[in-house]
């Protein structure tokens, strides 16, 4: 306590100055709190989002095929778990790992509370609560299986598993859109935070290695690719995305191949894939002009072919040091997609204006509004966060991992 | 100190070379090494030493003369320079190493990628090479986690892991603290010992006398002077060797 104390007295009131700032910004921001929680808790009217918290999650999507998506969910949780523990069994060689830090134990927790609150809180039957319930009991219980049984794993074991990701991002595409046996779902039943996430993480998959490409032919000897990429990236970097979407409804149609964007729904997430490329291959670039000349030089004289070089020796270093401009790419590529609301696509931004247009919850903007931001930032958060958490996987000069 | 064959191993002929901005880093330079051999090339900076032997792997291109490097005919055919690159190992200034990769990944990449060899067995010769340059105990570290001596070492055990029939050292220890120069030079000192060539580009004169067969001396892109140790540095021909003998001893 007296440690504490002593603490805080060093931290906030060393000076008078110092204890007069602080003084007036502890008042400042319990001012801002207290008005907020004011609003949050007499006068908001949460019904809004009570009632209307399916249509925020998962849009139109039919009530009778809503289990494929619960499956979705659960698949996508367990490998989550299963690749959280996996990572902690196995610390880089270079280090000492703790199978269960702190922090790890507190997002457990945190997420814990988050499952048994808010289901509760939303008003949801008790049969969806305990489903979420089930979803935190299976996270852990695979990031337990994984965390005790992982260490085992060969480093090919390693590599197989790595794979559940790409082929659950394919399953998934199934279970959504139907095929193979499932009823079919049109895209334009899609929508909430179902659509913002699948056209955002599509996006991102495909822009990287179409920037990627893009940043190599940028700096590549030939001149056709050389300019042709130039072009490229300086035209989309000079048009605002929502011209870019309203052009791609009209005419991607005939550029594509028929049959690749049909529906409304995937003309938009090219063009948002198209867009997000060539500000990536920027990213990308800056990461290669940072990798030294003498890398590739290094690696060609033992033998190894061009594109061998770039593969095991220019390209890990190069997208590292990307890695945080990529983030941040992928970051406003998320919130981008708020801009498919405008050529009428029902994402989280679109169900929340249809939800604010309805008689029943006039003046009731403030609630959807705040919902939204949260919705996104935590959303954001994940990115950031396990981005930070993969640069300090990859930092050659990091010190042993912090418990 | 083993005895070089009489089998050429690298073989440099009038090499002229010129930078793209119209700089002519090499004047004719020709220099021929037996298989074996340790020859030092010395010479002021700007003499085109570090040019020169770039140019026997093909690190950098030249437009007039011709090279041969272990019967191969350098040319600018791709399969070519790839076939040479196999059997030349470089060893850098700078060290080069890849700093994402594991001290032992960076020995075990290319033999696996390019030799095709089994992961297993490649380690097991690369544990072997780190031992012999004293840093077993080190394999599992990163480069940025090694001393520079430390770290030229392991780049001298990556090249040799390629198992080349030349190496080529370029000012291999220019770069480093004085007091990480000796265990660097030790180590190369224990390859001349085995009939590996050797190409080394230095200004460490005590190498030079004690371990080289034969030292060169560059200036102005052309090989002015070349000779043995002993009557290099105390009886050479040219009066250009003699004034660079002046400013370094």
């Amino acid at each position: 306590m007296n440690a504490l104390l002593r603490r805080l007295r060093a931290e906030l009131f060393a000076t008078p100055a110092d204890g007069a700032l602080s003084v007036a910004l502890i008042m400042l921001l319990s001012l801002g709190a207290f008005g907020f929680l004011r609003w949050a808790l007499t006068q908001a009217q949460w019904a809004v989002v009570k009632v209307n918290s399916t249509l925020f999650a998962v849009g139109r999507y039919p009530i009778e095929q809503q289990w494929r998506l619960w499956l979705l969910t659960a698949l996508l949780v367990a490998a989550s778990g299963a690749t959280w523990g996996l990572l902690r069994a196995h610390p880089r060689p270079d280090r000492t790992g703790v199978l269960w830090p702190r922090n790890d134990r507190l997002a457990l927790v945190l997420l814990a509370l988050i499952a048994l609150a808010l289901p509760s809180a939303l008003g949801l039957t008790l049969a969806i609560q305990t489903r979420w319930w089930g979803l935190l009991l299976l996270l852990a219980l695979c990031r337990w299986l994984a965390g005790r049984f992982g260490a085992n794993l060969s480093s090919t074991g390693r590599r197989l598993a790595a794979l559940v990701w790409p082929l659950l991002y394919l399953v998934g595409m199934v279970l959504i859109s139907g095929g193979l046996g499932l009823v079919t779902v049109s895209p334009s039943e899609w929508g909430g935070l179902l659509l913002t996430l699948l056209a955002s993480s599509f996006a991102i998959l495909l822009c990287f290695p179409i920037g990627v490409l893009l940043a190599l032919g940028r700096r590549s000897e030939l001149p056709l690719l050389r300019w042709g990429s130039v072009l490229y990236i300086e035209f989309i970097r000079g048009a605002p995305l929502i011209t870019l979407l309203f052009l791609g409804q009209n005419i991607l149609g005939f550029l594509l191949p028929g049959g690749l964007a049909p529906e409304r729904v995937w003309r938009a997430a090219w063009v948002l894939t198209f867009f997000a490329a060539a500000y990536l291959a920027e990213a990308v670039r800056s990461g290669l002009a940072a990798v030294p000349r003498g890398q590739l030089e290094a690696a060609r004289s033992l033998g190894l072919s061009y594109p061998k070089a770039l593969q095991h020796v220019v390209l890990p270093q190069a997208l590292r040091v990307a890695l945080p401009a990529m983030v941040g790419q992928f970051i406003s590529l998320l919130q981008d997609t708020t801009l498919l609301s405008l050529i009428g696509l029902l994402e989280l931004l679109g169900t929340a204006r249809t939800v604010m247009a309805n008689p029943a919850f006039l003046g009731r903007n403030g609630e959807v509004y705040l919902t939204l931001a949260v919705l996104f930032w935590g959303c954001c958060a994940a990115l950031g966060l396990s981005s930070r958490a993969l640069e300090r996987r990859l930092d050659p000069h990091a010190v042993p991992s912090a418990t | 100190m083993s005895q070089p064959s009489s089998e050429l191993m690298i073989e440099a002929r009038a090499v002229e070379k010129w930078y793209p901005n119209g700089f002519q880093a090499l004047r004719g330079a020709s220099l021929t090494v037996r298989r074996g051999e340790v020859v030092v090339i010395m010479g002021p900076s700007g003499s085109g030493k570090s040019t020169f032997i770039r140019t026997f792997n093909a690190l950098e291109d030249f437009q007039k003369g011709s090279i041969t490097v272990d019967g191969i005919v350098l040319s600018n055919d791709l399969r070519n320079i790839d076939a040479i690159r196999r059997e030349v190992g470089m060893v850098f200034q700078q060290f080069n190493l890849f700093p994402h990769l594991s001290v032992l990944d960076n020995l075990t990449l290319a033999p696996v990628l390019v030799r095709k060899r089994p992961k297993a067995e490649v380690e097991k010769q690369a544990r072997a090479l780190l031992e012999r340059v004293g840093i077993a105990e080190q394999a599992g570290k990163y480069p940025g986690q090694l001393s520079g001596g430390q770290q030229q070492r392991v780049a001298i055990a990556r090249a040799l892991c390629m198992e080349p029939r030349i190496l080529l050292f370029d000012e291999p220890t220019s770069a480093l603290d004085p007091e990480m120069v000796r265990e660097v030079l030790e180590v190369m000192q224990d390859l001349a010992a085995d009939d590996i060539t050797m190409v080394v580009v230095t200004h460490e004169v005590k190498f030079a006398r004690h371990v080289a067969h034969r030292v060169v001396l560059m200036a102005d892109g052309e090989v002015v002077e070349e000779a043995e140790p002993e009557v290099f540095f105390t009886n050479p021909s040219h009066e250009r060797t003699r004034r660079f003998l002046d400013q370094i001893l």
